[in-house]
């Protein structure tokens, strides 16, 4: 919503300034924009004459005017380009030391082609009041008055431009005078009374038929249609000032019946519409569109309607789209002679919903979408009839009204301690009566508690927290004290549920360990989404904003390792990333899920990668990922020797260099491995990746029974150790190994450590390994005798080939 | 007899000289400990002298056994003092062979390495300075219905404001239903009213999608909102809240804020706020960091609480905005481009963990 100074004060007695009105329009929530004030853009330029124009003598197309810049003042002597520039020709001129907006140069004083200019001739285009123009302003010759005055000035230009950013529920702010009666209440002045009109009845009834034909239930569409016949008008172009306020708002004037109509748009947030009458056939109806049908609307273009828009129609069939564009073939023109003038009233959401679907962007929806006051039907369609009659002449016939005035008025019981108690803003009960009532609503009642009644102008206003709004924002919204919140606690309590605590923990463990945190994108490409969605329904969005963001993720994964390959394309080989979030199994709350993410490339290894004196970093295996799921379990109180680990992560993973931790048949704790080839084939990355996932929701909740811990078990005894080293098929795993050993005796086994695995040489020929494991023994009571030790080694040996078929090695 | 205790002592003091001489003479450790034995040996130079004592006549023995005792004394401790000297310089001999080119770079460890997205860090910011208010943290789905994400905060179908929020939808229902992507995280205030009697203090921190992708918006960034209800928070609490909240974040004992009124479907009275730019370093500005107000009685009623009875705020601001402000991170899409420069330089050490006692940022 645009308006100028000028224009606020036809409607505001006030003598505050630019400043005051800006800063005071955003506080109380009409968001000011932008102010552009011609003063501070075009104040240097003045109106000047030339009094003598000559050829540059070392320049064909240059002139060397003398100009008269102040009254009775020495010539200035100028170098212009100016084709037109000629002797006795008013015009404008910029001294030196000027910025000139629209070439974007300050004026300095310089010989041009051997001659000093003093200053310059300017273009509109250089006061940037056109887009381009040829040759320089030539003013008409009564401004030769103002030689040595500002330009501005003496051409009305000096009106400064406000622009506010209008919220939805303000329809009374697309007018002017809405915007004047906010200030008004405000405090920065006084709204000036409405004009009354008078005159405007005429004397003969209106011959054309104005019709509602709604089918029940949509009626609200357009509840009311006033409409006036003007016989004998000539219209052309409009005068001066209006032109001039139209344009300083951005409306390009058109021709004075339809200026009037934009001008009272504007002036009073009242859309109207002006047809040719002679160009409609039988009665003018507002009714629904029917499918199929098209006009072509005042920008040229053929809409199509339907069944839920909102038409104005005659038996040529639609003419216009109510409340949003008038039709090009209706339209009023030059030639216009006999014009009727529509006021009505239209349904916003039904206007909304119609712009929407049109795509029109127009003032009249701007304004219906907000709810235009119903009140200002008649009202407005007199004011047009006035200035139609004023500016164009002709008679008008009586006003013919087809439905009724939708009555909109809400009486709201008010207690006025409510200010108070929702906003913390103690006001004296006359103040808060006082600003409503300035803002237009009716007060009735005594006391604390009253009846309030807004105005017909203001349908966001439903309930008392809107009238605390009215009071609050216009009494002041920096008047209300800052008040401390009061404390829970007297020390703040933790308040991170333990699923926060975890993910907190397993995001500092994991940059602990060398991985860089990444956040991506929680939608997928679908080839990457399918490649992840083994166990999960995929989610699909209906309006993606591209094919590479269209499917919810399964799977933290993907955007982790197509992260590596843009890495790697970028020279960083030996990337370590994780992701701590969610991922989504199907729609549901319940398909959600959280979990941590890891993938390694390159060296990336957790003690750091690349090439060092101290020895080459390890390419990174499916062990490294093992690690970081490990480490997170741990981190996050799952004792992971209490998981099993199974050969069975999902299709992404490498088949034979993967993992699964889980805890029983159904709970997977995470999986782990080297990135599967064919999964990295379809996410288009080259080298090999690795990876793991850990399922925070999957995690059993940590016991916690007391916060003392529990008693040391320290024995002063020495513990044995004991190595054994057993012949393996190869398929046989090396946990099992140690399970069994660690099964041999619950007692005195304290731990069993694998360390060696070897299978190649003789052993590899033969489908075999050997794996060697220490085995500690931790005597409680008494140290052990070599016949007790020898006994145990002995069921190691017994327990691990019964369990593993493992054979000692001699 | 007379002269053989002082022929003895004679060829005591000889003796002494002698393996002195000889200690003395020792250049290591091996030659050292052969004078040794041949001193103090079994079969060494004193022992013999030793074993004369049997010859003498007994008033002399006792002189004499003194005297070989004291030359015993004498050389046992040149020994030590010579063994000392002579393994300080064999250690200092060794020292001066063992040496290492120290300049050579170390490993920096993976705690050096790694690092916490810049979002994560202003989130578990935020979280310290929300705790310490009283406000737990509480979390919804990104998967949402219409009735969560508009009905219930006062945004009914038609509403202009549906339309603004640029909405990610699902495919629609056989019964005409669709499920959406939350446009905010004012779900999870929805969530929590339905769920908990007042008082109610949370923050709401998540990811949000619209559709929506330029310069300064992409379709996911995060938002941190807030929610407090009971019978008595107020406007005032509400501005005290942010003040403190905006002190606290940006570190700094005072920061400008400007409260203007506007309008939000789900609150009345509605405010956006702008802080003076003073508080990043840049005078002279105001900038835009959230919007706030009073919860809609519209709103509280569709979560089963009387509006005459509870009441309370509710503001919502954007994370990835606030770090931006804060740490002067100037492109928002390279929050989610996982660039290992752009993480490495705006991301935090795991060190660097915010609490109130230690400062937010050290």
């Amino acid at each position: 919503m645009k308006f100028t100074l000028s224009w606020l004060k036809d409607h505001l007695k006030t003598k505050a300034t630019v400043d005051e009105i800006s800063t005071k329009l955003s506080a109380i929530g009409l968001e000011v924009e932008s102010v552009e004030d011609p003063a501070a853009k075009l104040g240097a330029f003045r109106v000047a004459r030339i009094v003598e124009a000559k050829r540059h003598p070392n320049a064909d197309k240059l002139q060397v005017v003398q100009v008269e810049v102040e009254k009775g003042q020495p010539l200035l002597e100028v170098v212009c380009g100016a084709p037109n520039a000629r002797a006795g020709m008013i015009s404008v001129f910029a001294p030196l030391g000027t910025y000139i907006p629209g070439s974007k140069i300050t004026l300095e004083k310089k010989p041009v082609r051997g001659v000093v200019s003093n200053g310059m001739m300017c273009s509109a285009a250089e006061l940037e009041l056109a887009a381009d123009s040829e040759g320089i302003l030539d003013l008409p010759a009564e401004m030769a008055e103002h030689v040595g005055a500002r330009y501005i000035d003496a051409a009305g230009l000096n009106d400064p431009v406000f622009e506010v950013k209008l919220t939805p529920n303000r329809p009374d702010c697309t007018g002017v005078r809405g915007i004047a009666r906010d200030l008004a209440a405000a405090g920065l002045g006084t709204l000036k009374d409405e004009k009354t009109i008078a005159g405007v009845e005429g004397g003969f009834d209106n011959p054309i038929a104005i019709e509602l034909e709604f089918p029940k239930g949509a009626e609200s569409a357009c509840p009311v249609f006033a409409a006036r016949l003007v016989k004998g008008v000539t219209n052309g172009p409009s005068p001066e000032w209006l032109q001039t306020r139209l344009r300083a708002v951005g409306l390009r004037p058109i021709n004075a019946l339809v200026d009037v109509t934009n001008y009272i748009s504007q002036d009073r947030g009242r859309p109207l519409h002006v047809y040719d009458a002679d160009k409609l056939k039988g009665a003018v109806r507002a009714r629904l569109g029917k499918a199929g049908e098209t006009f072509t609307g005042l920008d040229g273009k053929e809409h199509t309607v339907d069944e839920t828009m909102c038409v104005i129609a005659d038996d040529s069939g639609p003419l216009a789209l109510g409340g949003i564009i008038g039709g090009e073939a209706s339209g009023s023109t030059e030639q216009t002679t006999n014009v009727l003038i529509e006021s009505a009233y239209f349904d916003p959401l039904r206007t909304a919903a119609t712009g929407r679907k049109t795509g029109l962007v127009t003032d009249a929806r701007y304004r219906f979408e907000r709810g235009v006051d119903p009140e200002s039907v008649l009202a407005g369609l007199d004011l047009a009839t006035q200035m139609i009659h004023k500016l164009c002449g002709g008679k008008p016939s009586k006003a013919t009204v087809a439905g009724h005035v939708p009555d909109n008025k809400r009486a709201i019981v008010f207690d006025i301690g409510r200010v108070e108690k929702l906003s913390g803003l103690s006001l004296p009960g006359a103040e808060i009566k006082t600003i409503l009532e300035t803002l237009g609503c009716v007060l009735v009642g005594e006391g604390d508690v009253v009846e309030v009644t807004a105005p017909s102008w203001r349908p966001d206003i439903h309930g008392a927290a809107d009238l605390v709004e009215e009071v609050v924002r216009i009494a002041g919204i920096d008047r209300i004290p800052a008040t401390p919140l009061p404390r829970t606690s007297g020390v703040s309590r933790a308040v991170l549920t333990d699923k926060q605590k975890r993910a907190r923990r397993a995001r500092r463990l994991l940059a602990a360990r060398g991985f860089v945190e990444a956040v991506t994108w929680s939608f997928l490409p679908k080839p990457q989404a399918e490649t992840f969605g083994a166990g999960s329904t995929l989610v699909e969005l209906a309006n993606p904003i591209s094919v590479d963001l269209a499917v919810m993720r399964p799977s933290l994964l993907p955007g982790l390792v197509t992260a590596v390959e843009r890495n790697r394309n970028r020279g960083f080989a030996d990337v370590a990333l994780f992701e701590l979030g969610q991922a989504y199994r199907g729609e549901t709350p319940q398909d959600q899920y959280l979990a941590a993410a890891g993938v390694r490339a390159g060296t990336a290894g957790a003690s750091g990668g690349g090439r060092h004196w101290d020895g080459k970093a390890q390419a990174v295996s499916v062990f490294d990922a093992k690690a970081d799921a490990v480490a997170i379990l741990t981190a996050l109180g799952v004792d992971p020797a209490k998981a099993q680990v199974t050969r069975d992560a999902p299709a992404w993973y490498h088949p034979g260099r993967s993992g699964t931790l889980r805890l029983g048949p159904k709970t997977v704790l995470a999986y782990f491995g080297e990135i599967n080839p064919k999964t990295l084939a379809v996410l288009d990355v080259a080298g090999p990746v690795v990876g793991f996932e850990v399922f925070i929701d999957a995690l059993p909740p940590e016991k916690r029974k007391s916060r003392a811990k529990a008693p040391l078990d320290q024995s002063d005894l020495l513990a044995v150790k004991r190595d054994f080293a057993f012949i393996l098929d190869r398929g046989v795993h090396a946990g099992d190994v140690v399970r069994a050993a660690l099964g041999a005796d619950k007692a005195l086994i304290d731990s069993v450590t694998v360390f060696d695995v070897f299978e190649g040489g003789a052993l590899a020929a033969e489908g075999k390994k050997s794996v060697a494991i220490e085995v500690t023994l931790q005597p409680k009571t008494e140290t052990l005798t070599d016949k007790a030790i020898d006994a145990i080694a002995q069921k190691v040996i017994a327990d691990v080939k019964k369990a593993t078929g493992g054979e000692i090695r001699s | 007899m007379t002269g053989t205790t002082g022929t003895g002592t004679i060829e005591l003091d000889t003796l002494k000289s002698e393996l002195l001489a000889q200690i003395a003479a020792a250049k290591d450790l091996t030659q050292l400990e052969a004078v040794r034995v041949t001193a103090l040996g079994k079969k060494g130079a004193i022992a013999a002298q030793m074993s004369k004592l049997a010859t003498l006549p007994p008033e002399e023995r006792k002189a004499f056994g003194a005297a070989n005792n004291a030359v015993k004394e004498a050389v046992t401790q040149s020994l030590d003092l010579r063994k000392a000297d002579l393994e300080g310089a064999a250690l200092e001999a060794r020292l001066e062979s063992e040496r290492a080119d120290v300049t050579l770079p170390v490993r920096l460890g993976p705690e050096a390495l790694g690092r916490i997205h810049p979002v994560s860090q202003v989130f578990d910011e935020c979280v310290e300075i929300f705790a310490d208010l009283g406000f737990d943290v509480a979390e919804g789905p990104d998967i949402e219905t219409d009735e969560m994400n508009f009905d219930k905060l006062n945004i009914p179908a038609e509403h202009p404001a549906r339309q603004e929020h640029d909405t990610f939808y699902f495919p629609a229902k056989p019964d005409g239903s669709r499920l959406l992507l939350r446009t905010h995280t004012s779900p999870v205030q929805i969530r929590t009213m339905v769920s908990r009697k007042p008082p109610i203090r949370i923050i709401a921190p998540g990811r949000v999608y619209r559709s929506d992708s330029d310069q300064t918006h992409t379709p996911m960034f995060h938002q941190i909102e807030g929610l407090v209800i009971d019978e008595t928070t107020h406007m005032g609490h509400l501005k005290w809240v942010l003040e403190e909240f905006c002190k606290a974040f940006f570190e700094v004992s005072d920061v400008k804020m400007r409260f203007r009124a506007s309008h939000f479907p789900f609150t009345e009275p509605s405010m956006e706020v702008d802080i003076g730019a003073e508080a990043i370093g840049k005078p002279g500005q105001w900038l835009e960091i959230l919007g706030c107000g009073m919860v809609h009685p519209n709103v509280l009623r569709n979560c089963g609480l009387d509006p005459d009875k509870y009441q309370g705020f509710a503001f919502g601001m954007g994370l990835d905005r606030l770090t931006m402000l804060k740490y002067g991170v100037p492109d928002l899409r390279a929050f989610f481009a996982a660039d290992l420069r752009w993480l490495r330089h705006y991301g935090f050490s795991v060190l660097d963990v915010p609490t109130l006692g230690g400062g937010l940022s050290s």
